[in-house]
């Protein structure tokens, strides 16, 4: 218990060492001022920017895994498909997602960017591995299905699938943080209502160092639990399908 | 109707495995494709199942032909049980009989890396005999079994043929003559 609390002391003491040796508030504050301002857990409007954020990770990361998933399978099944989308998704893999956050302001509303940026964090992930899972599906296992008779959605069901799971969970589990990331970075920059990046923005206009590291530290937290619960809701349903 | 090959040739890397095949299978009863590694069995095989196509000349299978098959490799798959993966080629079907008829009836709830080969080889040979079909093709059945357990495995093959065409591949002609194989020599002319 001690060895595990270790760690955590050692780095809230480096942080009163840093604030100390700042000795200004608006540069850092002290972790008793970042704590005290965790009152706000008690107020609903901080319940509010919680949920909103979530909700817009959530509807993100779904829709970006179906479109991933869907790309992936409509690139399998035609060539020339995959010579046009492949290419395009490896340029939004290498494109800062803050371009596609200034540029989407311009056609939707600042509550919509936050999905899109956490769309493009998570489409080019999931579709690269789930590709990658489909071509390397066992060509013996698909000729044998051919061979009895198997319908498609048959061999789909039973051989490409259970296939493609271990890198689909390993692409959807690597993606679930950086789609928050993206969603909260997006909502920084279009300041929606009911936000966390919004509160992370005001907190830097109002040069509130205090509540900047609150919020920040609410996003590692959220962050942090999104990843052990997807991790273990994943591992559960792969211990299903693969008995590991 | 027969399946017949017209004709066929097929070649690999500009090595010519078939040249100018031309046969014709009985629709019941049993063959067997002999002759040494290389002369072109597996790839007549392949050509049967619809696995391959030939390069000149033409395969003709009626419309509408079953097929099962025992390949060299198990093809089982690995994240279903011994069990699963009988029932997929035999469907709602009892499998625990079968088990026993190869000779593995607590095997039902193993996953394939917790068999031996041996057992492997049973259970995909199971799987081929159960599977409803009009021709059973079976690429060395007994291969990695012992001599006691190759002649209940062939007793078995012998009562499951029924009214349908085996294929048999095998080096061993003792097990075609088992059988009752009509003898295919490769390579073929």
């Amino acid at each position: 218990m001690l060895r595990k609390a270790f760690p955590l002391v050692f780095w809230l003491l480096v942080w009163a060492a840093c604030y100390r040796a700042v000795g200004q508030d608006l540069l850092l504050a002290s972790p008793v001022q970042v704590f005290r301002r965790f009152a706000f857990v008690a107020e609903a409007s901080f319940w509010r920017c919680v949920g909103m954020s979530l909700w817009r990770t959530a509807a993100a990361y779904g829709l970006g895994v179906i479109i991933a998933c869907g790309l992936a399978v409509v690139c399998h099944a035609s060539k020339l498909l995959d010579e046009v989308i492949s290419p395009a998704l490896l340029v939004v893999r290498a494109t800062p997602v803050a371009s596609f956050i200034i540029l989407a302001l311009v056609w939707l509303s600042s509550s919509n960017v936050p999905v899109l940026a956490g769309v493009l964090m998570v489409v080019p992930v999931v579709f690269a591995n789930v590709r990658e899972g489909i071509q390397s599906t066992d060509r013996q296992l698909l000729e044998m299905a051919q061979v009895f008779g198997w319908s498609r959605w048959k061999t789909w069901r039973r051989i490409v699938i259970p296939t493609v799971l271990p890198t689909f969970v390993a692409a959807c589990q690597a993606c679930v943080g950086l789609c928050f990331k993206a969603t909260i970075a997006a909502e920084v920059i279009g300041v929606p209502k009911n936000a966390i990046g919004t509160q992370l923005y005001n907190a830097k206009i109002y040069l509130e160092t205090d509540a900047l590291l609150a919020w920040t530290l609410v996003v590692i937290i959220l962050s942090m639990v999104l990843e052990r619960l997807l991790k273990a809701a994943f591992e559960r349903g792969l211990k299903r399908v693969h008995h590991i | 109707m027969s399946i017949t090959f017209d004709h066929v040739s097929r070649a690999f890397d500009g090595r010519e495995v078939l040249h100018d095949v031309s046969f014709a299978l009985p629709e019941r009863g049993a063959v067997c494709f002999f002759g040494p590694s290389g002369c072109g069995k597996t790839t007549v095989l392949r050509l049967l199942c619809g696995l391959d196509d030939p390069d000149g000349g033409r395969v003709d299978i009626p419309e509408g032909t079953r097929f099962s098959c025992h390949f060299q490799e198990n093809r089982l798959l690995p994240w279903y049980t011994t069990e699963e993966n009988l029932r997929l080629a035999i469907g709602s079907e009892d499998v625990q009989p079968w088990l026993d008829k190869v000779q593995l009836p607590d095997a039902a709830k193993l996953y394939p890396d917790e068999l031996s080969g041996g057992m492997r080889r049973r259970v995909s040979l199971a799987r081929a005999l159960a599977h409803d079909s009009d021709v059973l093709i079976l690429d060395e059945p007994v291969r990695e079994l012992d001599e006691a357990t190759s002649e209940k495995m062939l007793e078995l093959i012998r009562e499951s043929i029924g009214d349908r065409l085996l294929v048999l591949v095998t080096h061993d002609r003792s097990q075609a003559e088992k059988l009752g194989c009509q003898i295919y020599e490769f390579p073929l002319k």
